[in-house]
């Protein structure tokens, strides 16, 4: 049996009296990749930020590898340790260079040594082909590159789970292809736990093992990734996947 | 030659003494900018913090010594200080605590200014890696504040040069005091006399804020490299 590393129960999201996620469970095992679909303002994105604490979730609760977690900012903090996150701003820090962006969780927050962290930021950098640009600073990279550095600055934790918020949405066209390929590589060769938010329909349909549909705050089905974009179960999934071809 | 007053500014030790009020100046200046600069660097992190009484009482501190006149905040320090608290500070000494605390409320404000503008991404980002709230203050906002703060601190450097002038009232022995002392002394003889004297001392406040500004373009330039 594979284990089991995050479950979500019952999770309820308030903006003020507006509510914007409604009672939300699911849970995503060791190696599954789970993708998030639904329309803009379906709450996608909000609730993929609740699962590392930048939006605090208003009830419910959250077990990471079978532990339930108790929302203190020192608990989060641990937490965002083991789940790495990529936005869809390619937000490298400005003021550091490529290097220093990776080495900057492992060896601050994780209190790692330096040699060995760079090292390995170095294999990770290889694996992406960019370690002509330790030096580099982001402002002279291109998007694709940034966010593929990002990538990597979230690896460096070694997380055990990776959350994709949109992370191709602002890049151009042809650097779309070198970003999920990073990511399609992490699930098959790294067997990495992923959760994606993603509008790339062809994407999701190659490398998601689930689909999780919104709509309106609420999960409306939860479908095997193949099942899901030949035979969706509702009427609104089936609409939205049709709207999202050309 | 004798009647623009050059002589005067030669004779006896004057210029040496001017150029010891010139550092007096320079002195108290950087003193009060070092003290305040850091101060005001943990009040403006402290004043982006969600805790709202500590926000206003920093807010107030700000707002007193930014609308009370220089002159007055000297005055006070310099007479209710000895008189109320017993405080017994020579006039060099109550300059700097004065010209820290004003730089350190006005200093706040740009250091508040500038975190806040940093893209809230950069925030979501430095957490989602784990980073406490120290140390995103540390290693991500305030280095990306401080390329912003630099236009704002050079100009808040140049007027606290400029505001030393006002050291004079509670008789620091800055550049101004001692130039106008020696015009006052050769009032009689050469009447001109003050002219060059300022002209001098006009001379050493340029070169002063002058090379604050040239810091700033070169500093600016080693940022962008």
């Amino acid at each position: 049996m594979t284990k089991e590393i995050l479950r979500i129960e019952k999770l309820n999201k308030f903006y003020d009296k507006r509510q914007v996620l409604f009672n939300i469970d699911f849970s995503i095992k060791q190696g599954e990749v789970l993708a998030l679909l639904g329309p803009s303002g379906s709450g996608k994105s909000t609730l993929i930020r609740c699962l590392n604490g930048l939006e605090h979730f208003s009830s419910g609760n959250l077990f990471f590898a079978g532990k339930k977690l108790v929302p203190t900012e020192k608990n989060w903090q641990r937490l965002r340790q083991k789940i790495g996150m990529v936005f869809q701003s390619y937000d490298l820090f400005p003021n550091l260079n490529v290097l220093d962006n990776i080495l900057l969780g492992p060896t601050k927050v994780q209190k790692k040594n330096h040699d060995q962290a760079k090292q390995e930021a170095i294999s990770l950098l290889q694996r992406i082909g960019l370690t002509d640009y330790t030096a580099a600073y982001p402002r002279q990279l291109s998007g694709g590159q940034k966010q593929r550095i990002a990538i990597v600055r979230a690896l460096a934790l070694h997380p055990e789970l990776m959350l994709f918020d949109e992370v191709t949405a602002s890049l151009d066209p042809e650097m779309v292809r070198g970003v999920l390929e990073i990511i399609k590589e992490l699930s098959e060769k790294d067997n990495m736990t992923m959760i994606i938010v993603t509008h790339e329909m062809n994407f999701a349909e190659q490398i998601a093992d689930r689909v999780l549909f919104l709509d309106d705050g609420h999960v409306l089905e939860e479908t095997d990734g193949k099942q899901f974009f030949v035979n969706a179960q509702t009427k609104r999934a089936r609409e939205f996947l049709e709207s999202m071809k050309f | 030659m004798g009647h623009l007053g050059t002589n005067i500014l030669f004779a006896g030790n004057n210029f040496q003494r001017l150029l010891g009020g010139l550092w007096t100046t320079i002195w108290i200046a950087l003193l009060s900018l070092i003290i305040g600069l850091i101060l005001g660097t943990i009040l403006g992190m402290l004043r982006t913090l969600k805790n709202r009484p500590l926000r206003i009482v920093l807010r107030l501190y700000l707002e007193f010594f930014r609308i009370i006149p220089t002159v007055v905040l000297l005055f006070l320090a310099y007479y209710i200080l000895p008189r109320q608290l017993n405080l017994n500070l020579p006039a060099d000494q109550v300059a700097v605590l004065v010209f820290a605390l004003w730089v350190a409320a006005e200093f706040s404000d740009i250091v508040r200014g500038a975190l806040i503008s940093v893209p809230q991404h950069q925030r979501e980002s430095g957490l989602a890696i784990g980073l406490n709230h120290w140390q995103l203050f540390r290693y991500v906002l305030l280095p990306q504040a401080l390329t912003l703060e630099l236009p704002a601190t050079i100009n808040l450097a140049t007027r606290v040069v400029k505001t030393t002038s006002l050291l004079m009232l509670i008789s620091v022995m800055d550049v101004i005091n001692i130039g106008q002392q020696i015009i006052e002394a050769n009032g009689q003889t050469h009447p001109n006399g003050i002219f060059l004297i300022y002209g001098v001392i006009f001379f050493f406040y340029f070169i002063v804020d002058y090379s604050l500004s040239l810091l700033a373009k070169k500093v600016d330039i080693a940022k962008q490299h």
